[in-house]
This record gives C-alpha cells, structure tokens and sequence, in this order.
C-alpha cells in the first residue's frame, strides 16, 4: 500500500516538472510553428544563472526568479533575433518547414558547448532550499518531502497564473489568437511579432522553472554536458505529443500521465525499462490518438 | 475624407492579380466590387488592409499612403477587413472574437458600448456570446466576422464576399445589416461581391473587376442599367 502511494508521490511530483517543460514546448509550438529542442539549453543556461544567484545571494527563492526572468530574455531574444530573420530568409519550400527546427537543434549544441567554453564542464550544485527526507506518517517515511511539496506547488501556482493569464487577460486573448490564426489576428490588430516573442519569453520563464525544480530534485548536480536535461526535454516533449501538443492543459495531463507511468515502470517493473516505456507511450499515442489524449476537435467546422 | 488609388498593382509571385488599377471612393460611399471568379477582388482587398504587400502604385486613406503597411498598423488608422471566407476564430468564443476587434484599443468603456452596438444589429450573436465561434452557423460566423470588424470602429470597411455560400435569404439579412452599420457608422465600405446584382442594389457606386483591371465603373444605378456591361461581366 505505502509502495503504492509512494509510487504516485514520485510520479507526480516529475510530472508537475515535465509539465513545465511541455508547457514551454507547446507554448512555442503553437506560437511560431516549431520545435524548439534548444528549449533544453535554454533551461540550462537559465539554471546556470540562477546557480549563479545562489552563489551569490543564497538565496533560492531569489535565484527562481532570477532564472526565470533570464530564461525569459534568452526566449525573447532566440525568437526575435534568429527566428524573425530564419522565417524572413526561408519563407517558401519544403526547407522553411524544417530550417527553423534544425535552428534549434543547431542552437542547443551550441549552447552547451559555448556553457561548457566558459564555466568548464565539472558539476555544480544546487542545494535543495528545504529539507528532502520524506514525511513520516504513521511510521513510514512517504517518498514526498518539503522539498517535492516545494517543487509541487511552485508548478501549481506558476500553472495558475499562466491559466490565468491565458483565460482572462487581453493579452492571453491576443497570444491565443496570433497562435490560432495570425491573419485574423493581424487583421484586429495584434502585432503578432510582438505577442509571438512574449510567447518565447513565457516559455523560456516555464523551462528555467523546470530546469531550478529538476536540480534539486534529483542528485542537485548539473553541468553543461548534463544528461538531465536532454532527457528533461524528451519528457517534456512525449508529454506535449500526449497532451496533443497545442493544448496546454493537455500539456500538463500528458506530463502527469508520462510521470505516473514511468514511476510505476520504475518502481514495479524495473528501472532499464523507462526509457522504453516512455518512447513506447508517445507511439502508441502517436498511432492510437495523434491528436493527443484531449486534442479532440469539438463543435463543427465547416 | 477619401480613399484615392492609383495605378495599383499587385503581384504573386511572378503573376500580376491586379493591374494598374485606379479608383477614388468618397467618405461614407458604399462601393461594391463585381468579376468572375480570379477576377482579382480578394487581391485589391488585401493589398488595401495590408495583407498583401507585394505592390506597387499608390492608396491613399485621407490623404496618407497605405501601401506597404502592415495590416495592424492599419487598423488602427480606421481600416477594418473581413477576410474571405468567415474571418473568426473557430477556436475563441464569440465574446472573445468581439473582444479581440477592439483589443488595439485602450478604453474598455468604449469596446464595452460598441459591443453593444454590433449585438443590437446582431441579436443572434447575443444569444450565443459564450460558445465557441466554431459552433456557429455559417450566417452568424459572418455576422460575427462583421462584429468583430465593427468593433475597432473603422472608417474604412473592406468587406470580402459576406455572402459566401449562405442563403439567399441570410444574404438578404447580412445585406440589410451592412447598410444600417454603414449609415449609423458613417462607414465608407468596399463590398466585394460574386453576387453582383445584390451588391449593385445596395452599392452607390460599382466597379467591373475582369482579369485584375477594371472593366468599367460608375454609378451602380448605370452599371446594372449598362446592357454591355451586364451581358459581358454580370451574366444578366
Ligand atoms: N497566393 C497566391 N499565389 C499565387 N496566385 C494567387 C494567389 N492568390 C491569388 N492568386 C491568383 O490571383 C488571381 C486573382 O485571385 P483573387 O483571389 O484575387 O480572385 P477573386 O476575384 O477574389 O476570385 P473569387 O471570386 O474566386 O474569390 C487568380 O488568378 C489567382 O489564382
Ligand atoms: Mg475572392
């Protein structure tokens, strides 16, 4: 039973960080129409600074926010330096659909070889803010700390605000509409460069949150060449496919999905078996619902 | 008030869909563009909201070149386009599609009444203000493509067929509609049209699209009374 419960606490708790990083996927994805692999270098670099922060003011709560407020930049300035001129060079063929996905991959080996050049590719660390030994209940100790109780809520809450944001303000409308139809948008006078920017800087704030939460989640170690955030971004990504890849609720339900299920993979089945397990699940959703668990078209269309 | 232009072409590509094309409208004119399917009128349309930038030649609104802006810019200079073929989005609500006409505009107090304004004109969008746009029919999806226009209270309507495949009698209604918009509004209108003969009857002033030049133009009275013209171009 407290396996059980434990298994779902693990879950759950990755899930909320790859929902981060999903939510940054789709948010770029509907925005501009790419995949954005280097969405993982841009975590890195972000978590690097806010490493940075800690080292200089200890503080983590000020390094969150650091970090995401860079990660912001990095977005804004990837979309409207590279991708506003990749999208203006390459805007007709067969290559303008793949050039801009190739930018990113292009960007995130250059992101991290260019971290590595400057800080040096030993590990460095970030210390959990609050303790990480599990709650004792009724004498078992759960696989949930403060720290996972810290990591939870700071994805729920960032989680609301962007619903919020999206939901009731006239500026989620106009990133709503500029990613659903820029011509119309355009036509009522959103400036769509402006809003799919801003998309860019929301989706690299949500990375660098994934990439703060994730360090200390695990070992607390990273570096440059760090497998944690490749695998961060491949999560992050079969949980955008599942959610059906423009929702954002979907986003966040593909990502508890995919952290429920490799946690049971883990803990019932075996370790080896995870990364199989999350592969299999993005093609068996890719061939059974390529629309994604909740991308369902409702209403008409005529 | 006017908008003059002038030897106005456009091109896709290595194709000319408009060649040199020149007309003036009068403020508060209702002007009604006829032609054949590929006649060019989406074309002339586009390149007047700025959709289309590929051009060459000269539009004047008010005195001030409007060619080669971009089409958010525009609209905040009193030119509102209805895009062919239902211009919402199917995913945002009606309300939300209303919204967005205005949300250029900084005072709430003033989207909030000419929201009213355009649910009085269309009392159907009203009932149906919180469902998403792709549950409408095809005659309100074009009546909130106009409210959505009318929202960012333009001077400047560029309307590209509101007919499109509705029925005769939507038609009829969408039509009414336009013209009581028009007059509240002072609105000076472009209403292109396949249906020629109802869009005369509304217009004050016609102009016979035939491969990408006009054809002829006037009063709209003399266009449908013109036997050549409405033999060679209006299939009458
Ligand atoms: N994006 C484009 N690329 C290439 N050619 C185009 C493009 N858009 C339109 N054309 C061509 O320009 C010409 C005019 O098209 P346009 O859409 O303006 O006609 P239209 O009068 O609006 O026709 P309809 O009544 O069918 O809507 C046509 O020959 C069309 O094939
Ligand atoms: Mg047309």
């Amino acid at each position: 039973m407290y396996t059980f419960i434990n298994t779902v606490l693990i879950g759950i708790t990755s899930g909320a960080i790859y929902s981060l990083m999903a939510i940054a996927l789709v948010l770029v994805w509907r925005s501009t129409r790419v995949v954005n692999f280097a969405q993982a270098g841009q975590a890195l670099l972000s978590t690097y600074v806010g490493y940075a922060c800690i080292q200089q003011f200890n503080s983590f709560w000020l390094a969150l926010i650091v970090s995401m407020l860079a990660g912001a930049l990095i977005g804004a300035f990837i979309d409207a330096v590279l991708m506003r001129t990749l999208f203006r060079r390459v805007s007709h063929g067969p290559i303008a659909g793949v050039a801009p996905i190739i930018a990113t991959l292009g960007l995130l080996g250059l992101i991290r070889a260019g971290l590595g050049l400057f800080v040096g590719n030993q590990d460095v660390i970030i210390r959990p803010p609050v303790s990480n030994v599990g709650y004792t209940v009724a004498g078992h100790t759960l696989a949930f700390s403060p720290l996972k109780l810290v990591i939870v809520s700071t994805s729920i809450i960032l989680m609301i605000a962007l619903s919020i944001l999206f939901a009731k303000t006239n500026l989620g409308l106009s990133l709503r509409a500029a990613a659903f139809s820029p011509e119309i948008a355009r036509l009522a006078g959103v400036r769509v460069d402006r809003i799919r920017t801003l998309g860019w800087a929301i989706a690299g704030a949500a990375g660098a949150a994934a990439g703060m939460l994730q360090t200390p989640n695990g070992n607390g170690s990273f570096s440059p060449d760090s497998l944690d955030f490749s695998l961060l971004l491949v999560f992050g990504f079969i949980a955008a496919v599942i959610g059906g890849l423009e929702s954002l609720i979907g986003a966040v339900l593909g990502a508890l999905l995919l952290g429920l299920v490799l946690a049971f993979v883990l803990t019932y089945i075996s370790g080896s078996l995870v990364f199989i397990t999350a592969f299999v699940l993005l093609i068996l959703v890719l061939l059974i619902r390529p629309q994604g668990i909740i991308g369902a078209k409702r209403g008409r269309r005529a | 008030m006017s908008l003059i232009v002038t030897d106005l072409s456009v091109h896709h590509g290595a194709i000319r869909a408009i060649n040199s094309v020149t007309f003036e409208v009068e403020v508060g004119e209702m002007v009604a563009v006829v032609g054949a399917n590929g006649a060019g009128k989406t074309t002339l349309l586009r390149a007047l909201s700025g959709l289309n930038r590929s051009v060459s030649g000269s539009a004047k609104w008010n005195g001030k070149e409007i060619l080669h802006t971009k089409p958010e810019l525009l609209v905040r200079r009193g030119i509102s386009h209805v895009s062919e073929g239902k211009s919402v989005i199917p995913e945002l609500s009606v309300r939300e599609n209303l919204t967005l006409g205005a949300i250029w505009r900084r005072n709430p107090a003033e989207a909030q009444q000419t929201r009213q304004d355009v649910l009085e004109v269309f009392p159907r969008l009203a009932e149906r203000i919180a469902q998403p746009a792709d549950t409408l029919s095809g005659g309100e999806r074009q009546m909130l493509a106009i409210g959505r226009a009318i929202m960012s209270r333009p001077h400047l309507l560029l309307l590209d067929e509101p007919s499109l495949g509705l029925a005769p009698l939507v038609v009829a209604q969408i039509f009414q509609s336009i013209r009581e918009l028009a007059a509240s509004m002072k609105l000076t209108v472009i209403l292109v049209e396949q249906n020629a003969m109802s869009a005369l009857k509304i217009a004050d002033k016609g102009i016979v699209l035939h491969l990408g030049a006009i054809a002829a133009q006037g009063s709209a009275k003399d266009l449908v009374a013109d036997s050549k013209v409405r033999s060679a171009y209006l299939g009458y």
